[in-house]
């Protein structure tokens, strides 16, 4: 567990030194928020708009966030020193997921506080125990799979085409859960319960993906 | 050699669909809500089924290909994932076909078989230039298998969050009286799979033994004429062989 | 030097795709005791120091590091090799001195060690500055640093004097030299000054051995041959 501590330290450090993927997620979910309100020509937004509009929104953004996070590894070989270092290689696959899921909610403590400012229909409060719930089972499968995703792609030629190419259809199952999740909670007669079929779609993928990306993450850095 | 065994299984393919074919156009049933057009059935089904077979069989193949390092396993990952993209495209494309002619519009979103299978191939459809943006053939070659094996497991997953986002399910067939499937359809719907089973494993075998004999001559010719006299591999998805280090110099 | 070699490589090889970048390499090297390796661009040198660093496996061949066979136990001599590449693998945006604290923390060493090789090394003034910010000759003082941080058993340089001026050389050399007292695998593009601290010379052209000797047998025309 400490290398993956020591890991994830090094990368919380790198984004606040100069920081790069937060800002970025952020800027792009506010303008994407902007987007949709001319996109779907609608002030306000509910139920299962509301949960689509947000979520594919974080998913997009997630994107952007994937994309960097082996970045700084690449760049002057601080991979090759991380592999020379007598850790289990699976402490770097933590690390990292570890650091995405940090980025993810700084950018969502943000991005909810724009996303009810500009676009939600309802009260934003009653909302956020549901809502928490929801994002942490989905941002489990984001820095699991993005991880994944992220260390396939930083060794190819078209490093930001494939991320979202590869990552996006992978995540559609999540997706697909955690906006079902949603949508009752932002019905607009006040939040509904959330349908427990869909925490538990929600989270077999969190098990199934996440165990798998875990064990064949070693594979992609053997050569 | 490579290709042992092809021309009995090949026979028994084209027998097979023959059989298929009869049956489906003399034997079964007409059905009485949809007429001829539900004869397509027996093209679609078994196409989605054995496609959706194939991407977890390939996955199976990249498990062996990154546990024992064998190269052939990467091949038949590779080669079952492109031929399963082809009937991928064609389950696609029936699948359209029926759901215009049973409800009257190309495209239905609560049909959740039509709709998963739609995102697997838009997943799969990301294996190949993933392949080709990876130079090393030995780093291709293990990457892929990661996606694949990652793919596999994606499939069933896929299958029931689309299941459960759609609704309510359409009657898959239809006009019989209990809502099952009436015997005489049953028995045709096996051999129909059975048949699209046996042709996806020919082409798949035809793919694996031309790209074995290729390899082969390619080594042949480097070593009659010299490393140099070869042109040399451009980038490609397909695997390469590397070169034998052994008999090298 | 009665121990068991350092380095024991039999008959390795390894592919790139169809290109060999190592062929049929047999060398071995006491404990202690100094190989160079000679050979122009493309000859498969740094093929060797990344396969000698355990980062990549060979497809032919066997090879022994530290006693331990690659790639099969590979984890057990992680930690004890330090590699010093072209690249400086390190992080653009911390300082040396976060750097080499990482690194410290993954190899489980305490911070004086950090402190200590920056005193050393006189880093100190600069060494709350991004590395980004550092000339090249300060940054492979860093690298250096970095690569002998936990105190390697064997030292992999990547041509490790080609940015320093000769007062740098001088500091880093106890640290890298042959008075470290390391096993040390050295490139160099330097024939006479390569010979002169070495034990074993290796010559490698297109992937396979040209020129393999102790290096009080070799002269500099021998080496001056492989470049032609």
């Amino acid at each position: 567990m400490r290398p993956s501590l020591a890991l994830l330290r090094k990368d919380l450090l790198l984004e606040r030194r100069a920081p790069e993927s937060v800002p970025a997620m952020l800027l792009f979910s506010l303008t994407t928020f902007v987007l949709f309100h001319f996109g779907i020509g609608r002030d306000e937004v509910t139920g299962s708009l509301a949960a689509g509009v947000l979520l594919v929104t974080l998913l997009f953004a997630a994107i952007l966030g994937i994309n960097r996070l082996f970045v700084s590894e690449h760049e002057e070989g601080g991979f090759d020193a991380v592999l020379m270092a007598p850790i289990d290689r699976t402490a770097f696959f933590f690390a990292k997921a570890g650091a995405l899921f940090v980025f993810l909610v700084l950018v969502e403590i943000v991005a909810m506080a724009g996303f009810s400012i500009l676009l939600l229909g309802v009260s934003p409060w009653p909302t956020l125990p549901g809502l928490i719930l929801v994002l942490v089972l989905l941002n489990i499968a984001l820095s699991t799979v993005g991880t994944l995703v992220s260390a396939l792609a930083i060794q190819t030629r078209a490093r930001d085409l494939i991320v979202p190419l590869v990552g996006l259809p992978m995540l559609v199952p999540a997706l697909i859960a955690a906006a079902r999740a949603c949508a009752p909670l932002f019905a607009a007669g006040g939040p509904g319960s959330i349908p427990g079929k869909w925490l538990l779609v929600l989270g077999l993928y969190d098990l199934v993906f996440g165990l798998l990306a875990y064990a064949v993450f070693e594979f992609l850095l053997e050569d | 050699m490579h290709g042992k065994g092809l021309r009995a299984l090949s026979l028994v393919t084209f027998a097979a669909l023959a059989a298929t074919f009869a049956l489906v156009f003399f034997y079964a049933p007409l059905d009485a809500d949809q007429g001829f057009i539900q004869k397509i059935f027996y093209l679609h089904v078994p196409v989605a089924i054995v496609t959706l077979v194939a991407y977890v069989v390939a996955a199976g193949f990249a498990i062996a290909h990154l546990r024992t390092g064998n190269r052939q396993w990467d091949l038949r990952s590779y080669t079952t994932i492109h031929i399963a993209l082809i009937f991928n495209i064609v389950g696609l494309v029936t699948g359209s076909i029926w759901a215009k002619a049973s409800w009257g519009h190309w495209w239905v979103w609560d049909e959740p078989t039509l709709v998963s299978f739609l995102i697997v191939f838009l997943l799969f459809a990301t294996y190949q230039p993933l392949r080709f943006s990876i130079e090393d053939p030995e780093r291709q070659a293990r990457y892929a298998s990661v996606f694949s094996i990652m793919g596999g497991a994606f499939v069933p997953l896929n299958f029931i969050a689309v299941r459960e986002a759609t609704g309510y399910v359409h009657p898959r067939v239809l006009a019989s009286t209990d809502g099952g499937l009436p015997g005489s359809m049953a028995f045709v719907f096996v051999i129909a799979i059975i048949s699209v089973a046996l042709l996806f494993a020919t082409i798949v075998a035809y793919e694996i033994s031309s790209k074995n004999t290729s390899w082969q001559i390619r080594a042949l010719r480097r070593r009659a004429l010299g490393d140099d006299a070869v042109t040399p591999l451009g980038r490609t998805a397909a695997p390469t062989m590397g070169t034998s280090l052994r008999g090298a110099s | 030097m009665a121990t068991a070699p350092a380095i024991e490589l039999r008959g390795v090889g390894r592919r790139y795709g169809e290109r060999l970048a190592l062929v049929d390499v047999s060398v071995s090297v006491p404990a202690g005791a100094t190989l160079v390796v000679f050979g122009p661009n493309g000859a498969g040198k740094s093929t060797l120091l990344r396969m000698l660093a355990t980062l990549l496996r060979p497809h032919a061949g066997s090879a022994r590091i530290l006693g331990e066979p690659l790639p099969k136990r590979d984890w057990e001599v992680r930690g004890r090799i330090g590699l010093l590449a072209h690249e400086g693998m390190l992080y653009r945006d911390l300082s040396a001195r976060e750097n080499l604290r990482f690194h410290a923390r993954l190899h489980k060493l305490p911070e004086r060690r950090v402190e200590e090789l920056l005193e050393r090394s006189e880093l100190l003034p600069r060494a709350n500055d991004p590395v980004r910010t550092l000339s090249r000759g300060l940054l492979q003082r860093v690298a250096v640093c970095r690569s002998v941080l936990h105190d390697p058993e064997l030292l992999l340089l990547d041509e490790p004097r080609a940015n320093l001026d000769p007062a740098a050389r001088a500091l880093i050399e106890p640290l890298i030299g042959r008075v470290s007292g390391r096993t040390r695998v050295v490139t160099s593009h330097d024939p006479a000054g390569g010979l002169a601290e070495a034990d074993i010379a290796l010559g490698l052209r297109g992937g396979r051995t040209e020129l393999l000797a102790p290096a009080a047998e070799v002269d500099t025309i021998a080496i001056e041959a492989l470049y032609r």
